[in-house]
């Protein structure tokens, strides 16, 4: 309980200090803990769009309940790394994995041919850049991945579309509005509304791919607050384009630039004592 | 005026009126400009006034008409014979082949369609597409005509091949062509509709886990009901208004039926036979024709308001 107090609020504290941080300045009580398990973790992953290599040889591990935040300049291949966990990417033709995504503790390969995707998307489910809810009732949206699994029991769905909307911090909101059409939120509600509707499947992890960069401040806030209380119960993936944001909600920070894995660490590390001089460029905003 | 003039004036005198050659007015433009607004508007308004003349003269026409003929026997009348001595004019002797015609199209028509749409959108890989979609907007481009002989020599052939009993001329077989002729229109707007739903839904669909049918059915064409309702009301009303395939397969003969397997005579059709010289011009017989295009303009003008309103309601806000 104390550690996830500070696993939240630490990076909060650094992050304030980030515009006159002084790389290789040491911050306080990090380096000490041992490496949570592993929830997944990427090996040699190399990933085509037709002839062109998005990915080269990607090898992370993903530590289970923490957030891990991809960052990196445009085009760097952060949002196509996330998007092979859930395997997105097999709805466009021409596209090419190699390498593996291993999902522990089975020791699944995500990404070996004879693996279902729509089995994947159960386990890895994911919320996009702009808030994406169905032409559907606020229920309906979130009932949909229960749905879809053929789930037809009133009292189940009833009782998961709340419990997943007290999750996403959305219930007291709608609570009286569930009949609603998804659309009628507001920006930062549709969001949180994904996130329920993400929830809902009991999913193992959950991919963000910048999922505050169509809202505003205050919206911002409370999904990295949503973020910071979710990994107790799920395993974070998040790209992210504000290094500010990556500071504050995450634990591990990998940093990737054109389809590379420059350097993965924990965040504090990134941030404050980078080992790798391409990635002190960017956080310190030399480069990006 | 030489510049130097011009800045040594004393204050409050008026500026030099010289205008930069790149600043002023240039008439020849604003000419030109005036003269294609006007253009444009010729264009818009003669569509309008056409269409304000069409109704002028059925309207016309019919008051002619209906002043003799009571307007109530026109409605309740279960007879139509403008051609007997013993004249009955009852609309809804055609009215009842022209919406059982049509009730056949769509059953035929929409179902096909949407399934197409829905394939061409969802399903099809780009290549299916390219090759699927100008293939089935030729069959639009068939004459009605060509249709109505199809109907009439092949297709009831066949049908009378399961249904012995069914005649020669009957508004199955004229309304199964019709509906064939129409699945283009239906489903080339359905697939224009769900193409037009964002990608951001779909994915989000998948990445719930949802198979390619569940995205399709549950996201897509729910999000595209408005369009997908659209394509069905512009259906309705090229069935309702089609009359070659019926003048040639389904039998000219006014009947009082809603059983597609009996020969009658649609709106359209009896108004092709009349316009074909039966009835001396300016007879009461000849006068039916307006009052018969006046009740097809209303029917069609139903259609339309409820596709308009179907659309308002339905809109989806991506």
């Amino acid at each position: 309980m104390v550690t996830d107090m500070e696993a939240r609020t630490q990076p909060k504290a650094h992050a304030t200090m980030l515009g006159s941080a002084q790389p290789g300045a040491m911050p306080p009580g990090t380096g000490e803990e041992p490496a949570p398990p592993l929830k997944a973790e990427s090996r040699r992953l190399s990933f085509h769009y037709g002839s062109f290599k998005a990915l080269k040889d990607v090898s992370m591990p993903v530590h289970e309940h923490r957030v891990t935040a991809l960052i990196g300049p445009s085009g760097c291949g952060k949002s196509t790394f996330l998007r092979c966990f859930n395997r997105m990417h097999d709805l466009y033709p021409g596209n090419r994995y190699d390498g593996q995504i291993v999902l522990h503790p089975d020791n699944t390969d995500l990404l070996a041919a004879d693996v279902d995707p729509i089995e994947v998307r159960m386990r890895v489910s994911m919320v996009f850049q702009k808030p994406n809810p169905f032409p559907k009732s606020i229920y309906e949206n979130v009932a949909y991945g229960l749905r879809v699994r053929g789930v037809r029991n009133k009292n189940l769905l009833d009782e998961k579309v709340e419990e997943s909307l007290r999750g996403a911090a959305l219930w007291d909101e709608v609570e009286n509005r569930l009949n609603e059409v998804g659309s009628n939120l507001s920006g930062g509600q549709q969001q949180r509304l994904c996130i329920a509707r993400a929830l809902a499947t009991d999913p193992e992890i959950m991919l963000f791919d910048e999922p505050t960069s169509a809202l505003d401040p205050i919206a911002t806030a409370s999904i990295e607050e949503l973020i910071s209380e979710l990994k107790k119960k799920v395993t974070i993936l998040i790209v992210t384009h504000n290094m500010q944001q990556a500071a504050r909600v995450s634990d591990f920070t990998a940093y990737m630039y054109l389809g590379e894995l420059v350097e993965f660490d924990k965040t504090d590390t990134i941030f404050f004592k980078p080992r790798r001089k391409e990635t002190e460029d960017y956080i310190t905003g030399r480069f990006g | 005026m030489d510049s130097a003039s011009a800045i040594d004036a004393p204050r409050g005198a008026r500026l030099p009126t010289v205008v930069s050659d790149r600043l002023a007015k240039k008439y020849s433009r604003n000419l030109k400009e005036r003269a294609i607004e006007a253009l444009l508007f010729l264009a818009a308004f003669v569509s309008v006034f056409t269409t304000a003349g069409i109704v002028y003269i059925l309207v016309k026409e019919s008051v002619v008409f209906f002043s003799q003929v009571p307007i109530l026997d026109f409605l309740t009348d279960r007879q139509w014979t403008p051609l007997f001595d013993d004249a009955h004019y009852g609309i809804r002797v055609l009215l009842s082949g022209t919406i059982t015609s049509s009730v056949v199209a769509l059953l035929v028509a929409i179902p096909l369609g949407t399934t197409i749409a829905v394939y061409l959108s969802e399903f099809a890989s780009p290549r299916a597409r390219e090759v699927a979609k100008p293939v089935l907007e030729l069959l639009s481009g068939v004459p009605t005509i060509v249709y109505g002989y199809f109907a009439l020599l092949f297709v009831t052939p066949l049908l009378q091949a399961l249904i012995p009993s069914l005649p020669g001329f009957n508004l199955l077989s004229a309304g199964i062509v019709m509906g064939i002729m129409i699945v283009p229109y239906v489903a080339s707007i359905s697939e224009d509709a769900m193409r037009a739903v964002p990608m951001s839904l779909r994915e989000g669909s998948f990445a719930m886990g949802a198979t390619r049918l569940q995205t399709a059915m549950k996201v897509v064409v729910p999000a595209a009901t408005s369009g997908i309702a659209a394509a069905y009301i512009l259906g309705i009303s090229r069935a309702v208004g089609e009359t070659m395939i019926l003048a040639v397969a389904a039998g000219m003969q006014p009947n009082l039926t809603f059983n597609p397997l009996e020969p009658a005579a649609t709106i359209t059709a009896y108004i092709v036979q009349v316009a074909l010289g039966d009835l001396p011009h300016g007879s009461v017989g000849y006068q039916t024709i307006f009052a018969a295009g006046l009740s097809l303009l209303l029917l069609t003008l139903m259609f339309n308001l409820i596709g308009f309103w179907m659309r308002r309601r339905y809109r989806e806000v991506y």
